[in-house]
């Protein structure tokens, strides 16, 4: 059998521009359907601009543009007549810290993403938010309290119950920013088996400072350094025989 | 270092300052308080809520014609200021970084600081004389005046403080940006939205010059907004000056209902808009 012959998401000669500076510059990156790919460097190095040029929150930021090709199953994102709603409903994304919305319920806030899609009767929602928060390894924790408030989990709670958010509308493609920086290590631990299964489902992008979370959870890991893409590769390989020798500095703690 | 005794008497003094402080801020207030119960608390009774006002001489009479007025006027007020104010709060504080977001902050201050007998004669010239005569409605609208800007301002701070990560959580669901503006940020603004509304109403229920020339005062019971109406201000104001000790003593009376009116209407807005899920 031959997988992921075709990547699910492809960028190609990306540079992406704060006003007169590039947080990335020109680089090429391929996506694999059912992987995780990580994606580590120092800070500053543009890992996170790069994620955010995947779903087109990157040009939300007065100034920012992109130049440059981003293929989502062969179309391109920023191409003439593309609606960016319409792209971040296909790529769904988690952020570094937990974020709730604050006045809806717990059941309410998994359903948040399904009010700007196309309508759905309240028992089918009723099953979406259910199977969401089961994949996020939530449900057997909230069930009991769907109509609370979400501000009363704990912090761990809180991203798993992003992750049933950002899961909830089907997504191809789920973008995580850092999600476990600012979880107790229990919590992150959490989280780091929720991304293992979520890869059956999704193609999973993660940018993260822990290494040796990147060697956990990734089949493929990128390292940037300064806007630039120095290295690709497997996970294993990348970090046992690195080729280049800013990568090899970087995962031995030489520097960053 | 100071030594631990010198610590534990500088954070005493400090602590006590702070109280001090904080009790001297509450004295104006209590006094107010203190004063218009002594003064008034013995005029309210049932006739004072369900009578209008008689004729010199004439015992009893009541308040009822200015309070109803009050309420009719502020409301009027209410319902066409706050969602100019909310609105345009929302909109400065999510959109309003270009030139036209400066001229709107621009207008919504100078509107702030302007006198509020200045805008009575605006409403005055405006309406009241186009029209012919004094009206319920041309009082409200002068008071919609100062309501508006305020509001707006106060939102604008309010929504100011909703965090970025909830904006940005909001769009990366797919949420347009008008939508992610109302349902996610003004949603959770909504608290202090509602706490701003009050102050202005707070503000505005007490104001008697806008409503000189504009709604004029009646010493008739009247719900018509489109004749002159009484008000809780402008009949304090007549009877504070008026030569007869009965008069006094219900402008007294009205101060107290006018204060308590606003913190009912208050308690009321905050019970009311507190979500089940805030309580967490």
């Amino acid at each position: 059998m031959v997988t992921a012959a075709v990547p699910r998401l492809a960028v190609e000669r990306l540079t992406a521009w704060y006003g007169d500076a590039a947080g990335i510059r020109d680089v090429n990156l391929a996506f694999e359907a059912n992987r995780v790919s990580a994606l580590i460097g120092p800070s500053g190095c543009g890992k996170s601009t790069l994620l955010r040029c995947l779903n087109r929150m990157h040009e939300l930021v007065p100034d920012a543009r992109v130049e440059g090709r981003v293929l989502l199953d062969g179309h391109d994102i920023y191409a003439p007549g593309v609606n960016p709603i319409a792209v971040r409903r296909t790529v769904g994304m988690v952020f570094q810290k937990p974020t709730p919305f604050p006045t809806m319920s717990i059941a309410e806030n998994v359903a948040a993403g399904l009010k700007v899609g196309p309508p759905v009767s309240r028992s089918e929602r009723d099953a979406v938010v259910e199977r969401a928060l089961r994949r996020a390894a939530l449900w057997d924790e909230v069930k009991d309290r769907l109509h609370h408030s979400p501000l009363a989990l704990s912090g761990g709670q809180q991203q798993r119950l992003c992750v049933a958010r950002s899961i909830a509308p089907e997504p191809e493609v789920l973008l995580l920013d850092e999600p476990t920086a600012s979880l107790d290590p229990l919590g992150a631990a959490r989280i780091e088996e929720l991304v293992h299964e979520l890869k059956r489902e999704f193609t999973v992008v993660i940018v993260t400072h822990n290494l040796q979370q990147a060697a956990r959870v990734s089949d493929v890991t990128s390292f940037f350094y300064l806007g630039a893409l120095i290295e690709t590769g497997p996970t294993a390989q990348l970090f046992t025989a690195p080729v280049q020798p800013q990568t090899e500095a970087y995962i031995t703690g030489r520097f960053g | 270092m100071a030594s631990p005794a010198t610590r534990r008497i500088v954070g005493a003094a400090m602590t006590g300052a702070t109280y001090g402080a904080a009790a001297l801020a509450i004295v104006p207030l209590a006094a107010i308080l203190v004063m218009l119960l002594t003064r008034g608390a013995g005029s309210l009774d049932w006739d004072f809520f369900t009578r209008s006002a008689v004729p010199v001489g004439e015992p009893g009479g009541g308040f009822a014609h200015a309070i109803v007025g009050t309420l009719l006027v502020v409301g009027v007020a209410c319902a066409i200021g706050i969602p100019i104010g909310v609105g345009a709060g929302i909109f400065l504080a999510e959109f309003g970084g270009g030139r036209f977001g400066w001229v709107v902050r621009f207008v919504a201050d100078t509107l702030n600081g302007t006198p509020s007998i200045v805008i009575g004669i605006f409403a005055w010239a405006w309406i009241v004389r186009p029209a012919g005569r004094f009206t319920a409605l041309a009082g409200s609208v002068a008071l919609a005046c100062i309501l508006a800007p305020l509001v707006a301002r106060t939102t604008e701070e309010m929504v100011r403080l909703v965090p970025n990560s909830l904006r940005e959580a909001a769009l990366a669901l797919g949420y347009p940006r008008w939508r992610t503006s109302l349902t996610v940020v003004a949603r959770t603004a909504r608290a202090g939205i509602v706490t701003g509304c009050l102050v202005a109403i707070a503000r505005v229920a007490g104001e008697t010059a806008p409503l000189l020339f504009t709604a004029l005062g009646n010493q008739f019971f009247s719900t018509n907004l489109l004749q002159p109406i009484a008000a809780l201000p402008l009949q304090i104001y007549v009877y504070a000056l008026g030569p007869y000790e009965e008069w006094h003593r219900q402008a007294w009376a009205g101060a107290l209902v006018l204060i308590l009116l606003v913190l009912i209407l208050g308690t009321i807005a905050r019970v009311a808009t507190r979500s089940r899920h805030e309580r967490a």
